[in-house]
């Protein structure tokens, strides 16, 4: 097809999609890599991967004092909420190939294409949290979920691992169908894939208009509140999370979680108008899944899945976070989302790398008694999952109190005191489960000999150290953190996720 | 001159910090490492006391640095005549239970450490000035708390650490949401978020605070005493308590009745007076049934128990419900006796533990039927202990009897003067809560050290080490010099303790203000409005920055 001579193709930046494209192209050449280095041998496919994360993470910090831009036809969106979003995904993912590789031997799994896939996944959910258009947002959701698929079965020996990717994998499509379904309703009513549509067409009086409209946007919902494991949609968290290797579960609560959320918060920003309409519905979500969550890690014997449990019920924070700004945007700034999601990410990230010591011998066991001992073993990393559990639980001054802290600041600004109430109660009930990870570190003698097996490789001890120093300093140095999340310093790109920009509180 | 209250805070968390490089194995090194950090920190408290000025009702040694400025939220520290007796309460009870600690012999590296890092956030709780900081301290007791009950703990030792963790936690989350709501209020009222109790309680002495926002006063009263009655702790909430004491280890029991119980009253003096005088009034008698209650109940309980620690930490219910009885009472007499009653309870119930554990350590039990006629046996150990029962039991002469008798006089005030609906029924309940004390701790007396001595493992007891004596005196000698000369005691604090009075029974405007110049409490416990230069000098700390607001 000849082009209209008239039409001039739109000027590309390629400074907008130059992480995206660093990751993945990162990802093609260490795929490359792999094909011709012994299989024995990882070290240069995983110094590709960390040297492609890392050009994206410089390309990232780049363009953060940049003004806000888009590129491809609207289809790539640069602003400071995607940036500080990508920058996660991109440290997230370097972190988990940190504490992959010996991991990964002990269990016998040793394959070089982990790292590729890992990378794609994470330029997925890059592209999902950067764009304002949906369809970019199902394609970016379909590039993490399809490597999360084949990640998620990587152990091949174990049934459990075979168990957690075709769960995932049906319920996954099955979400994705909702949400694509969803995203051709919001088509049909708005005649735009743009998200900033959706506000311009719910103020119309026109009910041929706004029911489709809402129609779609729930589907909509449902697939977000589906990735981002929101009760009632959460049911195929606690078995995909306990069956993958203990990595790809890592990548999952943290990479997969921040995109989700990430776009959830931007589709709701972009939302406004129906707020009337979504805010009770999500209100029930929240407190569903921090109640449902919360009570259901308690009965829990495996940390594996205690840990899935444990990102529901944290889902279920991030949602009050969400709500209280779109509940009055100009009064909360969606920095605390950002800041809780940095706060849990190096809480999640730090605990499965120390749980990856329970690798031997080609399987993997997690239950509380495998970590009976750990004291004697390895004392710095049992220090080191006490803070991490102390500041699950909320305990000050670590990051997730921080953290719970200012969830409950925004949701009584925003007037939503119930919310800040059930996620009091629902925390203290979480102090019952968290304990018992402390407890089985520090109290529980091992039954027969120690064993002597635990010696952490360095790079799952750096990822360790680095996740708990993060917990430890992150209240302390809030001020700088977050000058440098919200930009307010910055007066080019100040953070505004809304399409007003408020001033930072 | 150097920021003494950091010191005090830092001091005991780079002794714990310092433990962690230490070897494993070097027992002894651990202790010293641990006893030097312990008496470093006390005579730092001792210079800090002898540089205090008991005159003024103002914060002194201040010191402020910004921390989180958006939300108004500072590193913000002082001490007053109330906080100055906790802290120094705390030094001496570490270093003591450190001493004490040479009996533990598992983890010492670990059980020392924890006990710094204790005392290091018991610390900051009392010098606090920040609402978040405060609960920032408040909050990080429980940690090195819960160890020391789980791993050096007795036999449902995770029960009962679990039990206490849940317990207080739950009762201070809503804390948190009542601060956050405190700084919210402050941001409609005035603009800007603050954390700050210095900055809050003026706007609240001014009268321009709650204008508005009264209705919400109750629900935050609520939210704050929840978290204090719990951890205090007063009836219905206190059943945590007897089972994280029998569980503990002997230094765990001694600063959880002798510091951490403080907290909640301190909380009550700190927070709750000052900053909601409006409804205080109104929550006088519920309270005070709670305190009476407990009272009564935890003096009839502890007198059915089988073992001297669980009676012990039962009657710690009842006498911090004197506490309360005497400072909801909201009479300076009434105040004055809760304030000294919870020194004096930390002096006598912590000495309790400490005799208690010595005999554990010889016998490892605490069973009364396996004790008796342990007189003969070991009689420098049955003075020392009648003379701390004497105390607990309020005896005239002791500091036991000034505390619980003020509080009583205070109570007894209000209900004849009918204030707050108060009436004298429920301080002459209270009065007999006394006989009850007398009852059960003879009785205990008297199962242990008269009777015969008919178990063998007893006939073989020897009496306490010279160290242990010596461990022991100054415990005597606090006994004796409050009972004879509270004044001293209360020469350092009633200034602060008639500003807290005046702030939460004076109406808006004649109620003293920590940051006003010109505030001052005369020696009668009055209000002073005048020329600053004519006050008594406030120790400084050349340290605050004040935030670039």
């Amino acid at each position: 097809m000849r082009l209209n001579p008239l039409h001039t193709p739109p000027s590309i930046d390629w400074m907008v999609v130059s992480p995206v494209l660093a990751v993945s192209v990162g990802g093609v050449l260490a795929l490359l890599l792999a094909m011709f280095r012994p299989k024995a041998d990882n070290t240069a496919v995983i110094w590709t991967s960390l040297l492609a994360l890392f050009g994206a993470g410089y390309a990232l910090v780049a363009q953060l004092p940049l003004p806000e831009a888009s590129t491809f036809g609207d289809m790539v969106y640069r602003d400071r909420l995607g940036l500080i979003a990508q920058l996660l995904i991109v440290i997230s993912t370097a972190v988990v190939i940190l504490f992959s590789e010996q991991y990964l031997r002990a269990r016998r799994i040793p394959f070089s294409e982990f790292y590729p896939l890992a990378l794609w996944s994470s330029a997925g959910a890059m592209m999902m949290v950067s764009t304002k258009s949906l369809l970019m947002v199902f394609i970016g959701l379909e590039v993490l979920s399809i490597a999360l698929y084949v990640m998620a079965g990587m152990a091949k020996q174990s049934n459990r691992s075979e168990e957690s990717a075709i769960k995932y994998f049906l319920l996954g499509s099955f979400a994705s169908a909702w949400l694509l379904l969803g995203i051709a309703y919001i088509f049909g009513t708005t005649g735009t894939l743009n998200i900033e549509a959706i506000a311009g067409a719910a103020v119309s009086d026109n009910a041929l208009v706004r029911g489709p409209l809402l129609f779609g946007f729930s589907l909509l919902l449902i697939g977000l509140l589906f990735k981002a494991a929101l009760a009632p949609f959460h049911q195929w968290t606690p078995d995909v999370y306990q069956g993958a290797p203990i990595n790809v579960t890592a990548f999952m609560a943290t990479v997969s979680k921040a995109a989700a959320v990430v776009t959830l918060l931007r589709v709701l920003n972009h939302a406004l108008p129906l707020k009337d309409f979504f805010i009770p519905a999500l209100t029930v979500v929240a407190m569903l899944t921090m109640i449902v969550g919360n009570i259901a890690a308690l009965a829990q014997t495996d940390v594996k899945r205690l840990m899935g449990y444990s990102s529901i019920a944290n889902a279920g924070y991030l949602l009050v976070a969400i709500l209280a700004h779109v509940k009055s945007p100009d009064q909360v700034p969606v920095t605390t989302t950002l800041f809780f999601l940095v706060a849990y990410a190096a809480t999640t990230l730090g605990l499965f790398a120390i749980l990856t010591l329970a690798a031997k011998d080609g399987k993997e066991e997690t239950s509380f008694a495998d970590l009976n001992g750990l004291y004697h073993r390895e004392p710095i990393l049992a220090v080191c999952l006490a803070i991490l559990s102390f500041s699950l639980i909320g305990v000050p001054p670590l990051a997730g109190f921080l953290g719970k802290f200012l969830i409950f600041q925004d949701a009584i600004v925003a007037e939503q005191l119930p919310l800040a109430v059930v996620l009091a109660i629902t925390s203290v009930i979480s102090i019952g489960y968290y304990l018992k990870v402390v407890r089985a570190t520090w109290v529980d003698e091992p039954q027969g000999e120690i064993s002597t097996r635990s010696v952490l490789p360095g790079g799952a001890k750096f990822a360790a150290l680095a996740c708990t120093g993060i917990v430890v300093l992150l209240m302390i140095l809030q001020t700088p953190v977050s000058k440098f999340i919200s930009g307010s310093g910055q007066p080019s790109a100040p953070l505004s996720a809304s399409a007003n920009a408020q001033p930072d509180r | 001159m150097i920021p003494i209250l950091s010191w005090l805070i830092f001091i005991p968390l780079i002794g714990a910090l310092a433990l962690a490089v230490l070897p494993d194995d070097r027992k002894d090194l651990a202790r010293g490492t641990a006893l030097v950090t312990t008496i470093l920190t006390f005579g730092l408290s001792i210079i800090l006391f002898s540089k205090f000025n008991g005159e003024t009702f103002k914060f002194q040694f201040v010191e402020k640095i910004p921390w989180i400025e958006k939300f108004g939220i500072s590193y913000h520290l002082g001490v007053d005549g109330i906080s100055i007796w906790l802290v120094m309460l705390t030094t001496f009870l570490m270093v003591i239970s450190v001493w004490f600690s040479r009996y533990v012999n598992q983890k010492v590296k670990a059980y020392m450490a924890l006990l710094l890092l204790l005392e290091s956030a018991m610390l900051g709780v009392f010098l606090s000035l920040d609402l978040i900081l405060f609960f920032v301290f408040f909050e990080a007791t429980l940690v090195p708390m819960y160890f020391l009950i789980n791993i050096w703990g007795g036999e449902r030792r995770a029960y009962a650490a679990l039990k206490f963790f849940l317990f207080t936690a739950a009762g201070s989350i809503l804390m948190l949401v009542g601060m956050v709501m405190l700084a919210w209020i402050h941001q409609q009222q005035f603009g800007s978020m603050t954390f700050d109790l210095v900055q809050l309680q003026s706007s609240i002495a001014q009268g321009e605070f709650w204008t508005g926002f009264l209705h919400l006063q109750a629900i935050v009263f609520w939210f704050f005493m929840l978290a204090f009655l719990v951890k205090m702790p007063m009836f219905p909430f206190h059943t945590w308590l007897p089972d994280a004491h029998v569980e503990a280890p002997t230094a765990g029991s001694i600063i959880l009745a002798g510091v951490l119980l403080k907290m909640g009253t301190y909380g009550i003096l700190r927070f709750i007076m000052p900053l909601f005088p409006d409804v205080i009034g109104q929550f006088v008698l519920p309270v005070m049934i709670l305190a009476v209650i407990g009272i009564l109940y935890g003096g009839i309980v502890a007198a059915v128990q089988p073992d001297v620690k669980k009676l012990v930490a039962y009657s710690s219910v009842a006498h911090m419900g004197f506490v309360v009885l005497g400072i909801f009472s909201l009479t300076q007499t009434g105040i004055q006796g809760g304030a000294i009653q919870q020194l004096n309870h930390g002096v006598s119930t912590g000495a309790l533990f400490l005799m208690i554990g010595l005999i554990y350590e010889r016998r490892h039990t605490r069973m009364f039927k396996d004790f008796g006629g342990l007189k003969a046996q070991m009689p420098i150990y049955a003075m020392l202990f009648l003379i701390i029962m004497l105390s607990s039991v309020g005896l005239p002469g002791t500091n036991g009897f000034i505390g619980e008798f003020l509080a009583l006089m205070g109570a007894f005030q209000a209900g004849f003067a009918g204030m707050n609906g108060l009436t004298v029924v429920l301080p002459a309940i209270a009065a007999t809560g006394v006989i009850v004390a007398a009852v059960y701790l003879l009785i205990m007396f008297k199962d242990m050290f008269y009777g015969p001595n008919n178990n063998s493992e007893n006939q073989r007891l020897k009496d306490i080490k010279p160290w242990e004596v010596a461990m022991i005196a100054p415990f005597i000698i606090l006994i004796f010099w409050g009972g004879l000369q509270p004044a001293v005691f209360f020469e350092r604090m009633d200034a602060s303790l008639n500003a807290a009075r005046l702030m939460a029974t004076t109406p808006a405007g004649e109620r003293p203000n920590w940051s006003e110049k010109a505030h001052e409490i005369s020696a009668e416990g009055n209000l002073v409005v005048g020329e600053a230069t004519s006050f008594p000098d406030i120790p400084e700390t050349h340290f605050a920055t004040e935030g670039h607001h």
